[in-house]
């Protein structure tokens, strides 16, 4: 039995060694062909669908490479790169969360503000309730969502009430800006506060509404290479993809405003 | 202490280490917790309306669960209603389930455009997702399950020549229940509801699906720590270890009382 315990966690042993080895970085030299393997990205949850397309146009130039892409609240995976997980590129949707890997030293490279985003209004296909502007978010009567006040769309919306001179009542907050998403494209939320591409990128179910004093709460987004992450080669090819003109064109498709 | 034995030590071993399993990560906590602000974090605004919103509601949770959970357990394992092996395979569905999926099923019955949820709000006006009665009806969805099985399993242990012989004594079917079945299982209800309520208190996806998350409403100690989270792991540590020990100090008060220990 004891034999048997000892060969399950030498079995295991081995199997984490094997994933973190995986991803093959060799030293320099033509620099096309070095790159490959697996590029793990973790993005904003606002870049699910420019990223899922980005990372397969990618893939298609570089054979050979695997991206691999996580998507969440730039705090949340924030958190997770400087807890040490394994990731080679970061894109977050606010300065302030790329900070945090920055000062924790995850990060290798200066990180480069990519796009930016504004907020819209979203409201249920219709606008059922005939939201008009900011000031519906104070009506306590109508179904309010926002983004958690920590998260990056929950700090923007707050930097736009606050210009307004509004104090919104809000229902409930979201994790992130796609759960504000799902509960207006419910129909159970009135209206919520997202960013101007997740309208966008949700089609018909949701109509968006522009309101002057989103300009006063532009977020930008930067991305940058990490320490940790095993392929540095691909990990900067990733970046510099993002970076040209074939990306720049997939995020103002996608409703972004370049930088 | 009847019926001990030294246990053989390929017992013990794996006993041992699946304890260590269970309580290291627990303990854990503990030498993480930021002691030097654990009483400004605890402090700190909204924390005791999470822990009080999420003893209140995990209470109602278990009452509407017992209250639905009792006569349900008491068709599986008394009566003859056809597919009862359908009705108990249904009655488990909540356990395996995501209580991610459990939460959005309720959305979508019961919010504002669901099926049951729209003519709620067209007739009387109501809307649940976002109050705090959407916080005790997705508890309730995910913890009814224990206590109904822990109910089925009490009245399948119970003889039931008791209610034979209070039917042939000429008592009614409601009123054996009353008298006789009852207080029988007692001890298997109490289990199965504090069962049920820790179920509860845990409680946070279909919770955060169904209910949201504003403070003083629908923030419960699990969304409380799932925020605190994303933005301040320290306060989330904190907030942890308060749940922790209410919860510890609620199952072992009940559990010696109610639950018989062998």
């Amino acid at each position: 039995m004891r034999k048997l315990l000892v060969g399950i966690l030498a079995v295991l042993a081995l199997a984490a060694c094997g994933t973190a080895n995986e991803p093959g970085s060799s030293p320099s030299g033509s620099p096309a062909a070095e790159i490959k393997g697996t590029i793990t990205v973790l993005a904003a949850a606002s870049l699910t669908e420019t990223f899922t397309k980005l990372g397969k146009e990618f893939e298609a130039q570089y054979p050979g490479t695997t991206v691999k892409l996580s998507f969440g609240a730039s705090s949340t995976l924030a958190q997770q790169i400087t807890n040490g997980a394994p990731a080679e590129v970061f894109a977050a949707a606010s300065p302030s969360t790329m900070k945090q890997v920055t000062d924790a030293k995850s990060a290798s490279g200066e990180p480069a503000i990519f796009v930016r985003n504004r907020l819209q209004i979203a409201v249920p296909q219709g606008n059922p309730a005939k939201i008009t502007g900011l000031k519906d978010f104070a009506n306590a009567d109508l179904k309010i969502t926002l983004c958690a006040k920590d998260v990056p769309c929950g700090t923007a919306a707050t930097k736009a009430f606050d210009a307004a001179g509004i104090t919104p009542k809000p229902d409930t907050y979201g994790a992130d800006v796609k759960a504000v998403l799902t509960t207006v494209r419910l129909g159970e939320a009135d209206a919520g506060m997202v960013y101007k591409t997740d309208v966008i990128a949700a089609g018909d179910d949701v109509d968006g509404l522009d309101f002057p004093e989103a300009d006063k709460a532009i977020n930008d987004y930067p991305i940058a290479t990490l320490t940790e992450g095993p392929n540095q080669e691909g990990a900067k090819a990733f970046v510099e993809f993002v970076l040209s003109a074939k990306g720049q064109e997939t995020f103002t498709a996608a409703g972004f405003d370049l930088p | 202490m009847t019926g001990f034995r030294r246990p053989p030590l390929l017992l013990l071993v794996p006993a041992v280490l699946g304890l260590a399993f269970l309580v290291v990560p627990l303990a854990g906590m503990l030498v993480r917790a930021p002691w030097t602000r654990i009483v400004s974090d605890l402090a700190a605004p909204g924390v005791w309306d999470a822990l009080r919103l999420s003893l209140i509601c995990a209470t109602l949770a278990t009452v509407l669960a017992t209250v639905l959970g009792v006569p349900l357990a008491w068709l599986l394992a008394r009566s003859d209603v056809p597919g009862r092996g359908l009705i108990r395979a249904l009655v488990t569905v909540p356990l395996v389930l995501p209580p991610v999926v459990g939460g959005v099923a309720l959305l979508l019955v019961l919010g504002r455009r669901g099926l049951i949820g729209e003519h709620l709000n067209t007739w009387f006006g109501i809307s649940l997702p976002f109050t705090t009665p959407a916080v005790v009806l997705a508890e309730a969805f995910v913890a009814m399950p224990f206590l109904v099985l822990a109910v089925e399993g009490a009245l399948r242990a119970a003889d039931s020549r008791y209610e034979d012989a209070a039917a042939t004594l000429g008592a009614g079917g409601w009123y054996t229940f009353r008298r006789v079945t009852l207080p029988l299982v007692a001890p298997g209800i109490a289990a199965g509801a504090v069962l049920a309520w820790a179920r509860a208190l845990g409680e946070f996806g279909a919770t955060i699906t169904f209910a949201g998350n504003f403070p003083g409403t629908t923030q419960t100690m699990p969304i409380a720590v799932y925020e605190a989270l994303e933005t301040d792991p320290d306060t989330a540590v904190v907030l942890s270890l308060l749940l922790l020990i209410v919860s510890i100090a609620v199952l072992v008060a009940l559990r010696d009382r109610w639950v018989p220990t062998g």
